[in-house]
């Protein structure tokens, strides 16, 4: 692949049916990275400078590890980007590069029509206070400010009244459901408690792009549920651009509205969960959905057959997934027939009830 | 040290080409050993070759000091008024603690306003032990400062302790706005980390000349001496500290949209304040560690006390003030560590109101005030009368001419025996090799244990050491040195090995080897000059007492943790508790060891050089005659010479035992 520093608009690089995937929201683009590269070693800057091809094999034999490779794709306005890799995939280095906490080696970053890479310093320090969030794995958190404090240090930086920042803070430790405890210090607070503080001092500024690295993974199986679904809840309220890195496939599917899946420093497929589930692009990625219940994936729409002469005996969105409708049907008679309709209410297909049934009944493929 | 290097050879892949190479080496050596005759130059160094570089040093201070100009004003000037900003603050804090208030000079000063009274600063200290942890610490820092009340050492106390309160802030807030930059400028960092090296391991001595002619004989440049020396540990704790702070926590500043400033002084500073604070412990500790040594260059209080007894042999005033020097820094110690140790704050400590908020600093005003008040009437408030000290002098000298009378011939046949059947033979040994040789061999052991830079480095500096003209006493430091470590060797790492399997014994030595990490090196002198007089063997015992502390801690530590699975393995496989010490404890914990060997060498070699005063004919002797006649040059190149010593036997034992771990798969 081509490691070209010199792109053109992202506006006008519409993505590629293939490998970036296709996006269910057609919003506008907030942030979009184009062949970004981060290769480690000294001097690895030197490698891009001929601007044409780089051959990965000899900067490899050369002792440089390439931590990210040429990995290109746009995250669109209010959408859950789910970046999904095991450990040593260069998720959280790529992750980085997008907010330039690391210097990519190669490529480019738009946030909006700006070019990241081309930002000062202070014009970075300014995106950072007013656009950007993020929330971390391991929380963070200063151990010698209590949760107020924790919470007003992105409007405390910005330069913002004590009176002012403090009634900011306490909204959104309201909204985080923290409230009460404003005045606790992170030592006194449980794993769930002080990710809580996280984002809530990741959502303080009102950013508009909100970044997740792994951000559930160091709690507990049930504490992270509640947080996924906290999560959720609030994304419905308020409607980010987010970028969350995870290692774990199901919280991947649970919370994306598209996936980008990631293996030695590059992206092998980006999709819908649907999407992975329905046409796995490699081997990798199959192994990744074979544990994965299809009935919490697929829609109606992925299962219909065509709408002919048959008796429906009720209705099922077409985009929502099975999982979510699956009382409606499997309480019908066994010969059942239901109408697959879009958000018109138009019908464009059938689904029966037996195609459910197979569905629950075939096991996850076991490898 | 060629004894040592020699002895580390089993760990290279190629052991036949390294054992054939130090045969090689000895062989040739021997060879010039029966050639001694016909190569002269090869044994002692000619003077013809020698570089007067301290010669050079010394015509260059004087230089700076008699004309050098910097346009505006001479150089001279700018020491002085650099001495002159340090005395004002250090005045103001005297008179508070110290002298009082007073108007006009000399005798015909008139008290203006008196000094804090010590029933106050009594209090005061232990409500500071209270704030920084409970009663029990508040106790122990009064029954200190008592001892200062009681024993009539209070005004020279109060006089070191005021140079203590201006020398570590200024050490603190120095080494921290190094730290700072050496985090931030690599480039930077890379000039600091050798200059750090030389400045800790260069005696003390070495550099109270040139500060004596920069600054004048005066308290000041006793402050001066004690800040250069206690700075260095607080840099490096400082740049440890900041890059010990999270990538985590260091991106959410930036997140949060900081700017360097910002990042600095509310997410950096804040989340390393308790590593820093271990490195405000150490400034502390080395401050009072100079107290002696810069009571040389014009410091008053315990340290001039304890010197002049030591001159004048009145053994019972030198063990007081000695004392005194001891508890002050015993007291120090632990307020400060308690203060380091303090737990974050908590949800229920944020109360309201002044008094609630401050019950400590106002209870101390309160007793300030009332005992002010009180002492206009009653002068005993004020000052501890001296008609109720108590002393114990003479017990104390009694007590040494009990021992001298009672214990004389056996005191006097062990030292004989160990001076005759060892430590003779070995100096003479050393002072027969010839110095290339003995360079060889230290360049070869550097090579074989971290290659081909370290072999450069190794051997350069014992070159240098030769060039100068100090081989001879440098091989006298070597040889007390050398069998002063592996004395504390042997008396240590057994009792190190004992505390680490014995629970009971480990908590007895960690106090033991706590209080006497914090005793001054010069305190050690006293007892061993009380009862074994003048000489080598004095100073041996003195630097054992002061080196033994880290290779029992680091051997206690190496083996505690050996990794528990490995345990219960070898014992599931059967292991003896005696084969699991030697098959497995002792292996893993040797990288570790070793370290505490470096470190307990490193603390020999500072001792040494104070052990000049009682005597030794080495390098450090060459410091503190430079000392005494005043001759910079003369003192830096001996201290020089000194340091490269340490640093030869730090880099070896570093990359020996950096390549151990390696291999285990330690680091």
């Amino acid at each position: 692949m081509p490691g070209n520093a010199n792109m053109s608009d992202p506006q006008a690089n519409t993505p590629d049916a293939g490998p970036l995937g296709e996006a269910d929201v057609k919003n506008s683009v907030k942030l979009s990275c184009r062949h970004v590269w981060k290769v480690f070693g000294d001097d690895a800057e030197s490698l891009f400078a001929g601007a044409g091809e780089v051959d990965e094999a000899a900067f490899e034999r050369d002792g440089y590890i390439g931590a990210v490779r040429d990995a290109s794709f746009d995250v669109y306005e209010g959408e859950i980007f789910v970046i999904m890799g095991l450990s040593g995939s260069g998720k959280s280095t790529l992750l980085r590069c997008m907010t330039r906490l690391i210097e990519p080696s190669a490529g480019a970053i738009f946030f909006e029509t700006r070019d990241l890479m081309k930002a000062s310093e202070a014009e970075l320090i300014g995106l950072r206070r007013h656009k950007m969030g993020m929330v971390f794995q391991h929380f963070a958190l200063l151990p010698n400010r209590n949760v107020l404090g924790n919470v007003s240090l992105p409007l405390e930086v910005q330069g913002m009244g004590r009176a002012e920042r403090e009634q900011r803070a306490l909204e959104v430790i309201k909204l985080v459901g923290l409230d009460g405890r404003e005045l606790y210090y992170p030592r006194e607070l449980s794993g769930g408690q002080q990710q809580r503080v996280g984002i809530a001092r990741s959502l303080a500024a009102e950013p508009d792009v909100w970044f997740l690295d792994e951000p559930f993974s160091a709690l507990d199986p049930l504490i992270r549920r509640e947080m996924q679904d906290e999560f959720m809840r609030l994304q419905n309220v308020l409607h980010k651009s987010i970028v969350f890195i995870t290692h774990d496939f199901e919280e991947a599917i649970r919370l994306a509205d598209r996936i980008a899946i990631m293996k030695d420093g590059a992206i092998i497929q980006i999709g819908t969960p649907e999407q992975l589930v329905l046409h796995p692009a490699t081997d990798y990625v199959e192994e990744f959905t074979q544990g994965i219940p299809r009935a919490k994936v697929l829609s109606a729409q992925a299962l219909m057959v065509e709408a002919g002469d048959q008796v429906f005996v009720g209705e099922v969105a077409a985009d929502a997934a099975i999982d979510s409708q699956l009382e409606q049907i499997l309480n019908a008679d066994s010969g059942a027939v239901f109408a697959v309709v879009d958000e018109r209410g138009e019908i464009i297909g059938a689904l029966t009830r037996q195609v459910v049934v197979d569905l629950l009944a075939s096991p996850p493929r076991q490898s | 040290m060629t004894i040592a290097v020699s002895t580390m050879k089993p760990t290279l892949s190629v052991p036949g080409r390294w054992v054939l190479l130090w045969a090689g080496m000895i062989g040739v050596t021997l060879l010039m050993m029966f050639a001694r005759d016909s190569l002269p130059f090869a044994f002692s160094y000619p003077r013809a070759w020698e570089i007067p570089l301290a010669g050079w040093i010394t015509r260059f201070m004087k230089w700076l000091i008699n004309s050098a100009d910097l346009g505006l004003f001479t150089f001279k000037e700018l020491t002085r008024g650099i001495a002159w900003v340090v005395e004002q603050p250090y005045t103001l804090v005297k008179s508070v603690l110290s002298t009082g208030f007073l108007s006009g000079v000399g005798s015909d000063a008139v008290l203006v306003f008196p000094r804090l009274s010590w029933i106050a600063l009594l209090a005061g200290v232990m409500l500071l032990g209270h704030y920084a942890r409970d009663w029990k610490l508040a106790a122990l820092v009064g029954g200190c400062f008592s001892y200062l009340v009681l024993f009539g050492q209070w005004n020279s106390a109060m006089v070191t302790l005021s140079s203590i309160i201006i020398a570590v802030p200024i050490g603190v807030v120095g080494g921290m706005a190094l730290g700072i930059v050496g985090y931030r400028s690599n480039s930077f960092r890379a000039v600091l980390m050798p200059v750090l090296d030389l400045m800790q391991t260069v005696p003390v001595f070495a550099y109270l000349v040139p500060v004596l002619l920069l600054f004048g004989f005066s308290p000041v440049s006793a402050m001066i001496a004690t800040i250069i020396y206690a700075m260095p540990p607080m840099v490096r704790v400082t740049l440890l500290a900041l890059e010990q702070v999270t990538d985590e926590v260091v991106e959410a500043g930036s997140m949060a949209g900081c700017s360097r400033r910002q990042l600095l002084w509310k997410v950096l500073l804040p989340s390393a304040k308790r590593s820093l604070m271990v490195g405000v412990n150490q400034v502390v500790m080395l401050s009072l560690n100079m107290v002696i040594i810069a009571s040389m260059i014009g410091a008053g209080g315990l340290g001039y006390d304890v010197l002049t007894a030591l001159r004048r042999l009145k053994i019972g005033e030198g063990v007081e003030a000695g004392v005194a020097i001891t508890l002050l820094a015993i007291a120090l110690d632990r307020l400060s560590q308690a203060y380091a140790n303090r737990p974050t704050p908590v949800y229920s400590q944020q109360q309201q109101g002044l008094w609630t908020r401050h019950p400590h600093a106002l209870c101390f005003v309160v007793i300030a005030i009332v005992t002010w008040l009180l002492g206009i009437y009653l002068p005993a408030m004020n000052t501890y009368p001296e008609t109720w000290q108590i002393s114990m002098g003479t017990f104390w000298g009694d007590l040494v001419r009990y021992i001298n009378v009672n214990f004389y011939d056996v005191l006097e046949s062990f030292k004989n025996f160990l001076l005759l059947n060892i430590m003779i033979p070995f100096k003479r040994f050393l002072l027969s090799l010839p110095w290339i040789a003995v360079v060889a061999m230290v360049g070869l052991g550097g090579w074989q244990l971290g290659g081909r830079r370290l072999a450069l480095l190794t051997a350069s500096l014992a070159t240098f050491i030769a060039v100068v003209g100090l081989w001879d006493k440098a091989m006298v430091t070597l040889y007390l040195c050398g069998i002063s470590v592996i004395i504390a060797c042997l008396i240590g790492i057994p009792i190190g090995i004992l505390a680490a399997r014995n629970e009971r014994v480990h908590r007895v030595v960690s106090v033991i080897i706590d209080t006497l990490q914090t005793l001054p090196s010069f305190v050690y002198l006293m007892p061993v000059v009380m009862l074994f007089r003048v000489g080598d063997f004095a100073a041996m015992l003195a630097v054992i007492a002061y080196a033994v502390t880290p290779i029992i801690r680091y051997t206690d530590h190496g083996i505690r943790q050996v990794p528990a699975d490995l345990i219960e393995a070898s014992r599931q496989a059967g292991c003896t508790r005696n084969q699991l010490l030697r098959k497995v404890q002792v292996p893993l914990a040797l990288p570790h060891i070793m370290l505490g060997v470096n470190q307990t060498i490193m603390m020999a070699l500072s001792m040494l050089v104070i052990t000049a005063l009682v005597g030794t004919r080495e390098l450090g002797q060459e410091v503190y005659i430079a000392l005494t006649k005043a001759d910079s040059g003369r003192g830096i190149i001996a201290g020089v010479c000194v340091a490269f010593i340490a640093i030869i036997a730090d880099r070896m034992i570093g990359a020996w035992a950096a390549k151990r771990k390696r291999e285990y798969g330690l680091e």
